[in-house]
């Protein structure tokens, strides 16, 4: 089992959920971020005083997938959070333990 | 018949006068909106409760001892009975409560310029201590030498000096602003807000919906508070006078509110809504005194040309580290006594010279005296947070509550 984690740009977010539901992903979370990379700040002004806008707002999401989904998943979520500017984002794959649905106790790939 | 006249003539007064009154009090929702939102959001529970509160307590010392003061008469408003005041010289032409009424809103009105500019950082209890003496001692004072018509000391009077003040840029925003500037002066600025090279940080308001609300909401009542200090409406010629003390007062807002974004627009870049608020208000204080006499396009001139000041005013205050959050002390204070100065223009009862004697009367008054007291209160109990807990919020270290709670049920 991996976990599946992706930061990408907030009106992207949609679009994302729908190609994943395609692929037959049925839960993921979602939280709001902000992050940089190589994509560079900006400076404003309030009332006259400079601030640096350094961190720009994302959209995290996890998703909990069967080793043999990974693929599609990464096909899934990077096609269409892709807009092909700076700033799409990145998505990272890790390990997942152990998986507990809470409701039933089931463990392992049942409870994704 | 002619009883009956004056009859309608004095409920028609009464009632004007009480829903002006009413429309000031509401211009203490717009001050809590204002300051909610132009605050961070740790600290907004306690701003808020700051705005209640002071109104509560001007209210109340006004009537144990400010109302005395300032205009004569006994303390805890006992010769005013429900059918007039006792032992009055002439008839009133509208009822005695509803002048005090008047008044006291006034009262809060000035009270609630310091809790801006003190925001994020005074601690709540010494505010309202502080409020007590202001509300019950330091504007009734001030008050009564302009519009009670008293010596000041016995040494000189205003009014007959030429000091004209209509609705009180001087007596009510000039004051409110000087002891909003002792204040700052005594509690400090905010931690992190001024870097050790002279760079201003910016610290954004969390709400600006907020903060434009309550500009509105101030833009409305002040519709009161100026056409209020008209003081009659039951006659042709009182009523004119309302009619254009209304038209001037919303002409002057409009100037100083787009005044003010050019001049954002011309300095920053982009616009910056607050400091359109800020206009909005500085174009109010610009007429304030003098709402009844300029055209509107004089009026709308006026308000203009506070709206060009405030914004230069914010931005000069904080190169000399007077940490104002809301902007207080430039809308209230230095387009306030912009305002008396431009009295003179359009009023030929009123004098340059008046107008600075009572200016400098003000202001020496209250920014002296609230120094001493904010003192006082710094010695007895300490003004400020400590370094933690001004980190934190003082919404939880003073109410230990969050304007915005993440993670309730």
């Amino acid at each position: 089992m991996k976990l599946i984690t992706a930061v990408i740009k907030p009106f992207k977010l949609d679009d994302v959920r729908e190609a994943l539901s395609q692929i037959g992903v049925q839960g993921i979370t979602v939280t709001e971020v902000k992050g940089f990379g190589r994509q560079k700040g900006h400076t404003e002004l309030y009332r006259g005083a400079e601030y640096v806008v350094d961190f720009l707002p994302k959209i995290k999401l996890e998703v909990a997938v069967k080793a043999d989904l990974v693929d599609q998943t990464i096909e899934a979520i990077a096609g269409a959070a892709q807009t092909g500017k700076i700033g799409d984002g990145k998505i990272f794959v890790t390990s997942l333990e152990q998986i507990i649905r809470i409701r039933t106790g089931e463990t392992g790939e049942s409870a994704i | 018949m002619e009883n009956e006249i004056f009859q309608l003539q004095y409920a028609l007064d009464t009632f004007y006068f009480l829903v002006c009154g009413a429309l000031v009090m509401w211009m203490a929702a717009g001050f809590a909106m204002l300051e909610a939102g132009l605050v961070r959001s740790k600290n907004t529970v306690e701003i808020l409760t700051k705005n209640v509160t002071l109104f509560a307590v001007a209210c109340t010392m006004y009537m144990v001892c400010g109302y005395a003061i300032m205009y004569g008469g006994d303390y805890l408003l006992s010769s005013i009975t429900g059918d007039g005041v006792a032992g009055a010289e002439e008839p009133a032409t509208y009822a005695p409560s509803a002048d005090f009424f008047f008044q006291v809103v006034f009262v809060a009105t000035a009270k609630s310029i310091v809790s801006g500019a003190v925001a994020e950082r005074m601690k709540l209890f010494a505010f309202l201590a502080f409020a007590v003496v202001m509300t019950g001692f330091i504007y009734p004072m001030e008050g009564s030498w302009t519009w009670g018509g008293n010596d000041v000391f016995g040494v000189y009077n205003l009014g007959d000096l030429g000091f004209l003040d209509f609705a009180g840029s001087g007596i009510v925003h000039m004051a409110g602003a000087a002891a909003a500037l002792a204040g700052v002066i005594m509690v400090g600025s905010r931690k992190g807000k001024y870097g050790p090279n002279g760079e201003v940080h910016a610290f954004p308001g969390a709400n600006l919906p907020l903060a434009t609300l309550g500009t509105f909401i101030l833009w409305l009542g002040w519709f009161g508070f100026n056409g209020g200090s008209v003081l009659a409406t039951a006659s042709v010629e009182s009523a004119n006078a309302v009619a254009v003390v209304f038209m001037n007062t919303n002409a002057a807002a409009a100037g100083g509110c787009l005044a003010a974004l050019v001049t954002a627009k011309f300095l920053f870049g982009k616009a910056d809504l607050t400091m359109a608020l800020n206009g909005c208000l500085a174009g109010l204080v610009a007429i304030t005194a003098g709402p009844d006499t300029p055209t509107a396009l004089l009026a709308t001139a006026f308000g203009a040309i506070g709206g060009v000041l405030v914004v230069f005013s914010i931005v000069t205050l904080d190169k000399l580290k007077i940490d104002d959050p809301v902007g207080a002390i430039s809308v209230h204070g230095v387009v306030g006594l912009l305002g008396l100065l431009l009295v003179p223009v359009t009023n030929g009862d009123a004098s340059f010279s008046g107008q600075i004697i009572g200016a400098l009367t003000i202001f020496g008054w209250v920014f002296g005296v609230s120094l001493v007291v904010f003192g006082a209160i710094k010695a007895v109990m300490g003004l400020r947070v400590s370094e933690e807990e001004e980190y934190e919020g003082s919404d939880l270290s003073e109410c230990g509550m969050e304007a915005y709670p993440e993670f309730t049920q």
